[in-house]
């Protein structure tokens, strides 16, 4: 799905919601998923705690209008890791 | 930090070979946009091959329609740095990402396409997409 580059996971590349099994969900692009969990790039993060948008309003903008980076590379703990989707699979309405 | 010049060139020539204006630097973009009347499409290519080796194809394809902007030019991401932060600032409202490609209608951004559209998909994907876009937009030569 993603590229050339056969040393990395599939979805290196490609832009993905990293939903985790607690308040948190990331969206970044992924550089690889290994046994540490997954690395992303250019990467958000939301944390529905945290008093803004809930978490439906912020995958859905940011399905809509891509993210603005906050992390130049972030690991997310394979433990934390509930699910990763592309973000371009999410629905923008 | 930009790459080999030599490696970018067939990636520039992809779309100035069908006529894509090429802006290089902020002067140049600021003169494109400029004209405010009619429509006009800035394509932000870039080197990653997931995404942009889609984005040129699809580009290509789409503007063999009919109906199309008037004008349609490039910045390439990490190459001509000053350029594309210039072509950002009139689609500053959306997340930087690369490629992408904005579509402005009398100077004001009418559809923006980031990454995320682009990347795992095919270029005929991107290309159908742009096309129903210039329909929405844009006006056909044979009615100028």
């Amino acid at each position: 799905m993603g590229t050339f580059h056969h040393d990395k996971h599939q979805l290196h590349g490609i832009t993905v919601v990293v939903e985790t099994h607690g308040p948190r969900v990331f969206v970044g692009r992924c550089d690889d998923i290994d046994e540490t969990g997954v690395i992303l790039l250019d990467a958000d993060m939301h944390e529905s705690a945290d008093g803004g948008a809930s978490k439906q309003e912020y995958l859905r903008r940011a399905a809509q209008f891509g993210i603005w980076k906050k992390h130049d590379r972030v690991v997310v703990p394979r433990h934390e890791v509930a699910c990763v989707t592309p973000l371009g699979d999410l629905p923008t309405d | 930090m930009p790459y080999d010049p030599r490696l970018v060139q067939p990636m520039r020539e992809e779309l100035t070979q069908i006529g894509v204006q090429e802006l290089r630097t902020p002067a140049e973009v600021d003169a494109f946009m400029a004209q405010k009347s009619g429509t006009a499409m800035i394509v932000v290519n870039s080197v990653c091959g997931c995404a942009a080796g889609q984005a040129r194809p699809g580009v290509r394809l789409a503007l063999q329609s009919a109906v199309k902007p008037d004008r349609v030019a490039t910045v390439f991401a990490g190459q001509d740095l000053d350029a594309t932060a210039r072509a950002r600032e009139y689609f500053s409202q959306f997340p930087p990402s690369s490629p992408s490609i904005a579509i402005f209608k009398d100077g004001e951004v009418a559809h923006f396409v980031p990454r995320h559209f682009i990347e795992g998909r095919d270029a005929l994907h991107l290309a159908n997409a742009l096309v129903e876009t210039f329909n929405k937009h844009c006006t056909p030569a044979a009615a100028k």
